[in-house]
């Protein structure tokens, strides 16, 4: 049942949620740069304001570009909406508090990206929400860390530093069992490797900055509800489930059964917090979406092809990629993402810091950045830059060596690739001497 | 709200008003494997401008309890004994699909409780093909998916219920699984199908009824295209038809065009 009513991925990445615009013919999505809308009387404006009737008043609530994207992604995704946020920061600090406040818990896998550990660990519990971290493999770990205030579990489908597979199937059941949703990070493998929602998450969010967007040009995060979790099954989320006197004393799973979640985080969300995107940056992030399917096939293929060369090179030690047999998420990784684990990954090459440095500048086409996702390969060195101020012992606490260097595969000529990164890596070599290694 | 109707708990959302027996009331009547939240905006509107609002989720559906309707003349049962049990002398009802259904029998079957009858995304006879009936009844969810994907006309709907970010595909799904999970007992889908396909009082209902009836229909409808309802607009007696650029889900895909049309019928 393929078609127009029924369209593939790929065809969705093109249009769900846009058309030729009504009012000019203008084929590409107009980017809508306007602070807010004209009523069209008295009773449209409080119609809009008391959810009466449906569309825009201000570009911080909502936005028609910003809406085409939040409805592409939630296509993709298999969601039932979503929403655009200023960044992935503002889009997981918009799911946590949409749901809880001070006095709840969450259980997170330790297994995340260093800025939202930050949020959790420090951020968060200074208002008063603990996080208690698990390993992500450790399913009994997840089931034991529950407390009776847990409203959350959250983990990254691959999670850094060393690519461990999340088991969504069965993290999800524990959480479903326990009465709460699983929010699921999923910006470095995007829909495309993998549909969290579809393996029984409950919410997703990305950081549109890195695959999403794909050109290392903007910032951006957006959160997809799944409309699959119980609210008032669940009996923990009054937020939800009971009446908000911040919003006309609506009680949001009685006004949506299945968007209650989304309905509070735009309302309060967005109206409160004001962690809004920017339709100039919707737009940017759409064009990069147009091209998805293709951008991220040529990111697996070109990985596959890096990950070979180095697996197989005498001065790399470890390769920390699923498709590697000797990967710990190896198998897990064959049945939840076939299409492969992403094109972001670290090696350990068998050397110092300093030697790290020398391999670092003498990349000429892998940029040294604090990125990922972007066309353009990128790298960076942990050990002096996001990590220099931990000693070797600390580092290697952080499952991190003085020689490991993560990489985000871009979409250049293979070969290219392969041929920067034996350059550097005998510089690497060569550098042993005079770094006194 | 909570109504004990002849002994069923039976859930109505009423725009988070409180009943006004001064007001008119207006009775929400949903299709196959939907809730009240279908007709989220259109109610919530109507809740803040003078009316009651009273949107069912169907007995054995969602919120309700007891067990649902086999039959759309059991269904427009508990709709007039609802509103007995609220004390409505008179009400509009406005159904969708085989809530259509279900509001013509009981505006027949008691004329002078119903002021208005509003047909949405209509059709006689509702005819389901024996193989999403299988489907509805050996594989849900690969039911839903098709019915899903025959209900919505557009990868690109303006602004639709629930408001801007809303994926109408998405949501529509989302909800046809959590009502299909909320009744463990009797798959609510099947039970709803087989009544639509087997009522065959529908001519002869619309004889009886004797208030203005409103057929709101989507151009793009695939479940139950305009031409489908041409026969029971016919035999009419007060009949009026609205055309909207829709699918078959015309309150969530098309809810201001549904809320003007349903303004102006029921303020005639």
């Amino acid at each position: 049942m393929s078609g127009y009513a029924d369209p593939g991925f790929d065809t969705l990445a093109l249009h769900a949620g846009a058309e030729p615009d009504p009012s000019t013919g203008a084929r590409a999505v107009p980017i809508h740069l306007t602070t807010s809308f004209v009523f069209e009387s008295s009773d449209h404006a409080a119609a809009l304001f008391n959810l009466e009737r449906s569309g825009h008043v201000y570009s911080r609530i909502s936005n028609p570009t910003n809406a085409v994207l939040e409805q592409r992604v939630a296509a993709l995704e298999g969601g039932i909406g979503g929403i655009a946020t200023a960044s992935g920061q503002a889009a997981l600090h918009l799911s946590v508090a949409t749901l809880m406040g001070a006095g709840s818990h969450i259980v997170a896998s330790t297994a995340l990206y260093g800025g939202s550990q930050n949020l959790l660990h420090y951020t968060l519990s200074r208002f008063g929400i603990e996080t208690t971290f698990v390993k992500p493999g450790d399913i009994d770990a997840w089931r034991a860390a529950v407390r009776p205030n847990t409203k959350l579990f959250f983990g990254e489908t691959v999670g850094n530093p060393g690519l461990d597979v999340l088991d969504i199937p069965t993290v999800a059941q524990i959480a479903h069992e326990t009465g709460v949703p699983l929010l699921v990070d999923s910006t470095l493998t995007t829909p495309w490797l993998m549909k969290p929602l579809d393996l029984g998450a409950d919410i997703v969010y990305h950081s549109a900055t890195k695959f999403l967007s794909g050109h290392g040009t903007v910032v951006g995060g957006i959160v997809i509800d799944g409309g699959s979790f119980d609210w008032d099954k669940s009996g923990k989320f009054a937020e939800l489930t009971a009446p908000y006197e911040g919003f006309h004393n609506m009680v949001f799973s009685e006004e949506s059964t299945v968007g209650a979640f989304m309905l509070r985080a735009r309302r309060e969300g967005l109206r409160d917090f004001g962690a809004c995107m920017s339709p100039h940056t919707a737009w940017l992030i759409l064009q990069g979406i147009e091209t998805l399917p293709l951008r991220m096939a040529r990111h697996m293929s070109n990985t596959e092809k890096v990950v070979q060369f180095l697996a197989s090179h005498p001065f790399v030690g470890r390769v920390g990629h699923p498709l590697l047999e000797s990967h710990p998420s190896h198998a897990l990784a064959q049945q939840l993402l076939p299409r492969g684990a992403g094109s972001v990954f670290s090696f350990d090459m068998k050397g110092s810091r300093e030697q790290g440095k020398a391999f670092i500048e003498t990349l000429k086409i892998f940029s040294h950045l604090a990125n990922v996702g972007d066309c353009r390969s990128l790298v960076i060195h942990p050990a002096s830059t996001t990590h220099f101020r931990m000693n070797d012992e600390a580092l290697a606490g952080a499952g991190i060596g003085p020689g490991t260097i993560r990489l985000s595969i871009g979409l250049e000529d293979p070969d290219d690739l392969i041929d920067d990164l034996k350059r550097a890596l005998k510089a690497a070599e060569k550098a042993a001497g005079k770094a006194g290694a | 709200m909570m109504i004990d109707v002849q002994g069923t708990p039976l859930y109505a959302y009423t725009g988070t008003k409180p009943f006004n027996p001064a007001q008119p009331t207006v009775v929400f009547i949903h299709g196959v494997l939907n809730d009240h939240s279908v007709w989220i905006l259109q109610t919530r509107y109507l809740a803040h401008h003078g009316w009651n609002v009273l949107a069912i989720d169907l007995p054995g559906h969602g919120k309700s309890g007891g067990e649902p309707p086999a039959t759309v003349q059991d269904a427009a049962r508990t709709v007039i004994a609802l509103l007995d049990a609220m004390g409505v002398a008179q009400a509009a009802l406005v159904g969708h699909s085989f809530g259509s259904l279900i509001a013509l029998q009981a505006a027949a079957d008691a004329p002078d409780r119903v002021s208005q009858l509003v047909m949405v995304g209509t059709a006689y006879p509702m005819k389901v093909s024996p193989a999403l009936l299988d489907a509805s009844l050996n594989q849900p969810y690969k039911a839903i998916d098709m019915v899903n994907v025959f209900s919505h006309s557009t990868l690109a709907p303006p602004p639709s219920a629930l408001g801007p970010g809303t994926w109408l595909h998405g949501g529509s799904r989302a909800l046809m699984r959590r009502v299909l999970a909320s009744n463990p007992k009797v798959n609510v889908f099947h039970t709803g199908f087989m009544a639509c396909d087997r009522y065959d009082q529908g001519e002869q209902a619309m004889e009886r009824v004797e208030c203005p009836t409103l057929f709101l229909l989507g151009t793009h409808d695939q479940m139950t295209p305009p031409k489908a309802a041409q026969g029971l607009a016919a035999k009419a007696r007060h009949g009026h038809t609205v055309l909207l650029r829709a699918g078959h889900s015309l309150m969530t895909e098309n809810p201001d065009g549904v809320l003007m049309a349903l303004l102006r019928f029921l303020k005639r």
